[in-house]
């Protein structure tokens, strides 16, 4: 942006290109990254793996959620070096054949959603909320989700559609 | 993002070792703040030690009944730690009441004690900061400053520390353990943060080639009467106006020994022996919890927009202090204050 001023930093060289092993939604992935790249850039722009968003970037919206060795977390503020070896699922891995996740499927029964570009984090973060087990009620949920702004304001039907999905096997 | 290079540390020698060959060099375990500060071009390391996958990651009793938390343990795992849970709960609660689920599954232990303020000035790098650009001033004083502290602020800085967990470790007078060139020491927890005074870039008295490796608890818990009360601008995923670390011992209805630490206020977790002394020894009553509050806040000195601060810390101490004392400590998910 133009009102932050260039970091005053020495010139540094050029870093050689890491290379960087990855199991994504159950491929072996391989990829050679420079150092600064971000799993979420690493998904979306080395592997067209846009399903996951760039919200804000800055770890405070949730859009980025994905699951790495099965926990939630931030992809913009996780550095692809440094998860060499990962196990990553993303919005895109979660149906199994053409049979939706049953979370994917609660969010179109409950229309929790409007504008839907939080959706991919919301169900990805719910994914990694189910998995913890510590969410029962409806209050639990919320808290244990607030790590996901839906702007559009659907937290109703979302609360709903984690709570039927919960309910399932 | 700026351009630094990478590279991992192969153990805690190793680690201190390349950190201090290199001046530009920062260590980096799980990342949520310095990646965020080097997308902010706040911080620009030259190179990131990688220290996250070195094997400080267990929990484990210590022979005087207390706990060794490995620093690179996360959030997450350490409130739901069976452990913590049972013997620390203020400490679970205190970490549940700070950031995201996904956070917290990413933040180390002892990242979570050396992350930054949230100042909006310190992010800011078009706007003149001493704890950014030593010299440059604090916009802070005579800006937006309602987020800002009210206790042992200095004419250089009135900024936040933004940790939740920190507040628990200070009320449970945790020893945070390091290693660096000449070997290992340990640091009281009250003693490892700094007030800003003059050198408000200095936030711990950590060294900058030392890393570290462990947070220790005494075997002293509170888990009978204890709360950690958070009080924010909306229910949860926001840093805290004035939090309350709170925890009692009881004997026959008067207090045997008392803790008390706030968040929020300070540009350290706040305790103050003046208070507590004033709780040991007498009945658990409102009146008391109000005289500990007053002794603690006797000093305090708001700005333009944080002055409401004063009363809500008081009135935050006194009810914290009437939860831990009932048993009755503030869920983290069902808000309602009672």
């Amino acid at each position: 942006m133009a009102r932050k001023k260039a970091a005053a930093q020495p010139t540094i060289p050029r870093p050689e290109k890491i290379a960087v092993a990855l199991i994504i939604n159950g491929v072996e992935t391989q990829l050679s990254l420079a150092p600064w790249t971000t799993l979420l850039d690493a998904l979306r722009d080395h592997l067209d793996l846009t399903g996951t968003k760039k919200g804000c970037d800055h770890g405070q919206c949730g859009a980025c959620t994905v699951l790495v060795d099965g926990r939630r977390i931030n992809s913009c503020l996780m550095l692809a070096v440094m998860q060499d070896g990962a196990t990553v699922t993303t919005i895109e891995g979660l149906a199994v054949d053409s049979r939706l996740h049953p979370l994917q499927q609660a969010f179109i029964d409950h229309d929790a959603f409007q504008c839907g570009y939080c959706t991919p984090g919301q169900i990805c973060s719910a994914a990694g909320l189910i998995t913890e087990g510590k969410a029962k009620s409806a209050d639990e949920i919320r808290e244990l989700m607030s790590g996901n702004i839906c702007r559009c304001g659907a937290y109703p039907n979302i609360v709903a559609a984690i709570q039927q999905a919960m309910e399932q096997p | 993002m700026i351009n630094f290079q990478y590279v991992r540390a192969s153990d805690v020698a190793d680690a201190v070792r390349q950190v201090a060959a290199d001046p530009g060099a920062r260590f980096i375990a799980g990342g949520t703040n310095l990646i965020d500060l080097m997308k902010e071009h706040v911080e620009h390391p030259t190179k990131l030690i990688d220290i996250s996958r070195l094997p400080l990651k267990t929990v484990d009793e210590t022979a005087q009944g207390g706990l060794r938390i490995g620093a690179l343990v996360p959030n997450s795992d350490l409130a739901y730690h069976p452990l913590i849970a049972q013997r620390y709960p203020m400490l679970a609660s205190a970490i549940l009441a700070g950031a995201s689920a996904q956070l917290r599954n990413m933040a180390s232990t002892g990242g979570n004690l050396l992350q930054r303020t949230r100042c909006y000035y310190f992010y800011d790098t078009a706007t003149p900061c001493n704890k950014r650009e030593p010299g440059t001033g604090c916009s802070a004083i005579t800006g937006l400053n309602r987020m800002h502290a009210i206790l042992g602020t200095s004419e250089a800085c009135i900024a936040t520390h933004p940790s939740d967990m920190c507040v628990a470790l200070a009320a449970l007078d945790a020893t945070v353990h390091v290693a660096g060139p000449a070997g290992e020491r340990a640091i009281a927890f009250v003693d490892f943060h700094r007030l800003p005074e003059k050198a408000p870039h200095r936030e711990t008295n950590l060294q900058r080639n030392e890393i570290v490796t462990a947070v220790e608890l005494p075997a002293r818990g509170f888990a009978a009467n204890y709360t950690y009360l958070k009080i924010r601008d909306r229910l949860s995923y926001a840093f805290a106006l004035v939090s309350v670390a709170a925890g009692l011992e009881l004997e026959g209805g008067l207090i045997k020994e008392a803790r008390l630490a706030l968040g929020g206020v300070a540009h350290k977790p706040w305790r103050d022996p003046s208070a507590e002394a004033a709780l040991r020894g007498q009945a658990a009553t409102p009146a008391t919890f109000s005289r500990a509050g007053d002794l603690l806040l006797r000093e305090a000195k708001g700005f333009e927009h944080n002055t409401f601060k004063i009363d809500l810390a008081r009135r935050t101490i006194v009810r914290a202090l009437t939860q831990a004392a009932a048993g009755t400590p503030q869920s983290q998910s069902e808000k309602k204050i009672r």
